[in-house]
């Protein structure tokens, strides 16, 4: 980008209030090689589509005012001019390859994920994302952070703009480290999602059934925030992004504490995986009707909500209602089953993957016993244990 | 086949209009139908833009006010099929009754029945469509694309809205078939192709694009219609179909498709701004050329709309280059346009206004078009509301400005009467200012990361997103003005001439105003 080109938006911003307003107004130039030349990219264009309608606007405008008939305007009668119009065709192409030269350069760059050093799969779940370091076997589950979630529901009375990044926080941020390739591996367990982290110039659709390739090269730390912009269902706008990039060192001692140890590969959060005896010894333990309910309120809540309904009614149609469940008050084996297996053919999916054995005997027992429902029977973690 | 007009001899041909409501039942007079087709379209255009205030004041702050999100999706699914479907292709397909015979010289459409049933086809299409809404689960909440597999979660309802897209595809179809006939047989001797007016040619190259187009976005659907209720699995990757391939059958029909929604606008405006410049339009034979190349190159770009599937770079770089040329012919075009207004002796009555409006702000949206069709750039610009922004204002200033300005031009010749200027103006200043506090800022938000087809946004789009929504109250409202002017215009008014306008030229300005019911029964003479 150009002194003037960086002035000249400069200019417009402060025109249209203040210097804060700009990154409110244009494209992040970002943290990374790629998203600098895409900003570069961008503004070029963006320069060149100014001086096009400058002209065009700027001989139409004049001919508007010059050529009325209340200035006594006299028709001319032309209306054909074969060079002009070879002209007007040829110009354009001249600035079109122009520009398509610059961008294929960095398409080209951007397509390749070569030499990655760090490699972490992204897996879209209706309306959460799951990361899984290839290289050190770290995986969790990332969601909306619970007070932004419980925040932004109808109704909830929250003034919102409390947040320092409303909907742009979660409970567990993917840390990647800063100076080394990284690639993304993009997947999905349902429909279609897409993981951006403007930022990092980073947009790839999370398809179920293909694995779409992506890199990264951060070169600053921060925290960089983003979304799921592929329309994915109810809570489409309620899957954020966070990433947190650590330089080297940082994430190294990161990565050393939370590596899982080899027998464990599955756990609901990145700091659960280091109380790997801990959380053995919990689901072997039997759990009080009080403690699971407790500890399932907060997992119903960031788990079924979106569908179910904090209060259990679900959507009429859409969602079944919780409260009052056939399921959620019949037989026990049949409610850890819908849960388990999930229901085919439906946005019920199978938790099996999601939560671990604790949590999922927790969430059944609270939907047993709360959300105006009381069987009064618990579900055990060693239950679920029992079934992987 | 000009025997066969000749021997044209229906009964009610030598009557005027039937009385009462089987007028418009029964009618097969081409501007009977061009009629029903333009206030099915003006009725529609209020409810598609009753969901737009919807989703526009539920965005008007951060945080969740008004509607679950699942109901937000359905409003921004069902205000674009609305708009697209039931506002703009019918609004054309009117024009084109009413307009196509009366400018080749042709007493009627060629297939007076099959115009009857292609128009009354749509009232039952978007019946069901809307009614879906009261139904369990309510209406289809995958946008507008449908895309699988999330539109495959949706309740029962969705049968009806594929049932609907296919009868909304049958009357295009019917509506397009008819047209080609027309203008290939029914032009008055004399009136060679390259005679006709723009927007003949802009709606015989759009009916070519339907009549390709609509079948496969009805092959598409069937194919989710049978993934959903029987068992298939063409899109479901468990089942060993292909999600990505929905996406590319979409975008085959769904590019051309943005093509059918502008071609006769350009038709439009290319029969106004020569009149009101007193000037004959400049280069019409590259016109002709520039709509033609314009209607081939949709069919190579579809996949501009998926850069980020995860395409073979060869691929993206083909949709890339195919997608940058298509500025070519555009570009011709807008030329065109200055040339014929340059030199001119110009006024600027309503209609005028409306397709200088067209000009600019539909200039601004190609020049952001272009801006899209830069990959790179485009990964950062995909599915935000820079992207909102960009069909909008080729949309909105673009189609329905065309739709406008064509009614203002028009509606003395169809009611006899002219319209209130003054009422005009003012409908047109008040719907610009608006339309641009509505959709400009949403470039904004769109560059900064705002993510399109969301119920609740970060405090950073806060602003922007107010701004907007003002904007969109003031333009949804400023419409009742239009409704006034026409309805006035239909009950009264100054008696407006044959010739109208000034600076009009063609036929339908030598047949008298109101045009009688049966114009043109012996061809008119060509120059
Ligand atoms: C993406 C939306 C979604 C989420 C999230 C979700 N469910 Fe469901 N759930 C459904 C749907 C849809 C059904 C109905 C399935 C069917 O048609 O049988 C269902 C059915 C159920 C039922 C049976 C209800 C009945 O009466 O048939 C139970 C129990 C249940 N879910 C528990 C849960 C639990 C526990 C969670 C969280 C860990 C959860 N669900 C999360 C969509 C969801
Ligand atoms: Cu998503």
């Amino acid at each position: 980008m150009s002194i003037v080109s960086r002035w000249l938006l400069a200019a417009s911003a402060l025109l249209l209030g203040g210097q804060s307003a700009l990154a409110d107004i244009n494209m992040p130039v970002g943290v990374t090689p790629i998203s600098k030349e895409v900003y570069g990219l961008h503004m070029m264009i963006f320069w060149i589509c100014c001086v096009i309608g400058a002209v065009v606007f700027g001989v139409m405008f004049y001919s508007m005012f010059k050529h009325r008939k209340s200035k006594g305007a006299k028709p001319a009668d032309f209306h054909e001019s074969t060079t002009v119009e070879i002209i007007w065709t040829a110009v354009p192409l001249v600035i079109l390859i122009a520009m398509a030269i610059p961008a294929a350069k960095t398409l080209i760059a951007m397509e390749d994920t070569s030499d990655a050093e760090v490699t972490v799969k992204v897996t879209g779940y209706q309306w959460k994302w799951h990361y899984e370091y290839l290289d050190s076997g770290i995986s969790f589950f990332s969601s909306l952070h619970p007070d932004h979630n419980a925040a932004r529901q109808k109704g909830s009375g929250v003034d919102v703009s409390q947040f320092d990044n409303y909907l742009k926080e979660v409970d567990n941020e993917l840390v990647l480290p800063v100076g080394k390739k990284v690639r993304f591996l993009h997947t999905s367990s349902d429909v279609i999602h897409s993981w951006w982290v403007p930022a990092l110039a980073v947009k790839k659709d999370a398809i179920p059934g293909f694995i779409n390739e992506n890199w990264a090269l951060i070169e600053e730390p921060g925290v960089y925030r983003g979304n799921c912009t592929e329309l994915c269902g109810r809570d489409h706008g309620f899957m954020p992004v966070v990433v947190r990039a650590l330089p080297e060192a940082e994430y190294d001692a990161w990565v050393a504490e939370n590596a899982p140890a080899p027998a464990i590969t599955e756990s609901t959060g990145a700091a659960a995986t280091t109380a790997v005896a801990a959380v053995e010894e919990d689901a072997d333990r039997e759990w009080g009707l009080d403690e699971l309910v407790a500890k399932g309120e907060g997992i119903y809540n960031t788990n079924c909500a979106s569908c179910h309904q904090a209060n259990g009614q679900g959507l009429p149609g859409a969602f079944p209602a919780i409260t009052g469940s056939p399921v959620a008050t019949g037989p026990i084996d049949a409610h850890i089953n819908t849960v388990y297996v999930g229901v085919s053919g439906t946005t019920m999916a199978s938790f099996a993957n999601q939560l671990s054995d604790v949590d999922m005997a927790a969430v059944l027992t609270y939907q047993r016993n709360a959300l105006g429902n009381s069987v009064g029977d618990t579900v055990q973690p060693s239950a679920i244990k029992a079934l992987r | 086949m000009s025997a066969a007009s000749a021997e044209h001899h229906d009964h009610d041909d030598h009557h005027g209009p039937a009385p009462g409501l089987t007028r418009w039942l029964y009618t097969t007079n081409h501007k009977d139908i061009g009629t029903l087709y333009l206030l099915f379209s003006l009725l529609m255009f209020f409810i598609g833009g009753g969901m737009a205030l919807i989703i526009r004041a539920e965005l008007f702050q951060p945080g969740l006010q008004l509607v679950d999100p699942l109901f937000f999706n359905s409003m921004t699914t069902m205000h674009a099929l609305v708009m697209i479907f039931g506002v703009v292709m019918p609004a054309f397909v009117g024009l084109a009754n009413w307009m196509i015979p009366m400018m080749i010289g042709a007493p009627d459409m060629a297939l007076p029945r099959l115009n009857n049933w292609s128009f009354w086809i749509m009232p039952f299409a978007f019946t069901l469509l809307l009614s879906t809404l009261f139904m369990e689960g309510g209406g289809p909440a995958g946008g507008w694309t449908l895309y699988a597999p999330l539109s495959l979660q949706g309740g029962d309802s969705f049968a009806f809205v594929i049932f609907s897209i296919h009868f909304m595809g049958i009357s295009s179809v019917m509506g397009s078939i008819n047209i080609v006939a027309t203008i290939f047989n029914m032009r008055a001797p004399g009136m060679t192709l390259m005679k006709m007016p723009l927007f003949v040619w802009t709606w015989l190259i759009t009916a070519f694009l339907l009549i390709a187009v609509m079948p496969v976005l009805a092959g598409a659907v069937t194919m989710l219609l049978t993934d959903r209720f029987f068992d298939t699995s063409f899109f479901s990757a468990a089942g060993g179909g292909d999600p990505v391939m929905y996406q590319h059958i979409f975008w085959f029909f769904g590019h051309p498709e943005v093509y059918i929604l502008i071609l006769p606008a350009f038709g439009i405006v290319s029969s106004i701004i020569p009149t009101f410049a007193r000037k004959p339009l400049f280069g019409y034979a590259s016109m002709v050329y520039a709509t033609a190349s314009i209607a081939f190159l949709s069919f190579i770009v579809w996949a501009h709309h998926m850069f980020t599937v995860g395409m073979p770079l060869a691929g993206e770089m083909f949709f890339m280059f195919a997608t940058m040329m298509i500025s070519v012919p555009t570009g011709v075009k807008v030329f065109n346009w200055i040339a014929t207004m340059w030199r001119g002796s110009m006024t600027f009555e309503t209609p005028m206004l409306f397709a200088v409006g067209f000009l600019v702000m539909f200039t601004i949206g190609g020049l952001s078009g272009l801006m899209l069709a830069i990959t790179p750039a485009d990964i950062q610009y995909h599915d935000t509301y820079f992207v909102v922004a960009h069909f909008h204002y080729v949309l909105v200033p673009g189609a329905i400005y065309s739709i406008m300005a064509a009614t203002y031009y028009w509606l003395p010749k169809w009611t006899g009467n002219m319209y209130d200027e003054k009422w005009g103006k003012i409908h047109f200043w008040v719907s610009t200012i608006f339309l641009n506090v509505l959709f400009f800022p949403m470039h904004f938000v769109g560059l900064a990361g705002m993510p399109r087809r969301i119920p609740d946004y970060s405090m950073q789009f806060a602003d922007w997103n107010a701004v907007a929504t003002i904007g969109a109250f003031g333009f949804g409202f400023s419409q009742l003005i239009f409704v006034y002017v026409v309805f006035k215009c239909m009950k009264g008014g100054e008696k407006a001439t044959d010739e109208v306008w000034e600076g009009a030229d063609g036929l339908e300005w030598t047949v008298p105003s109101p045009a009688p019911y049966h114009t043109f029964e012996t061809p008119p003479p060509i120059r």
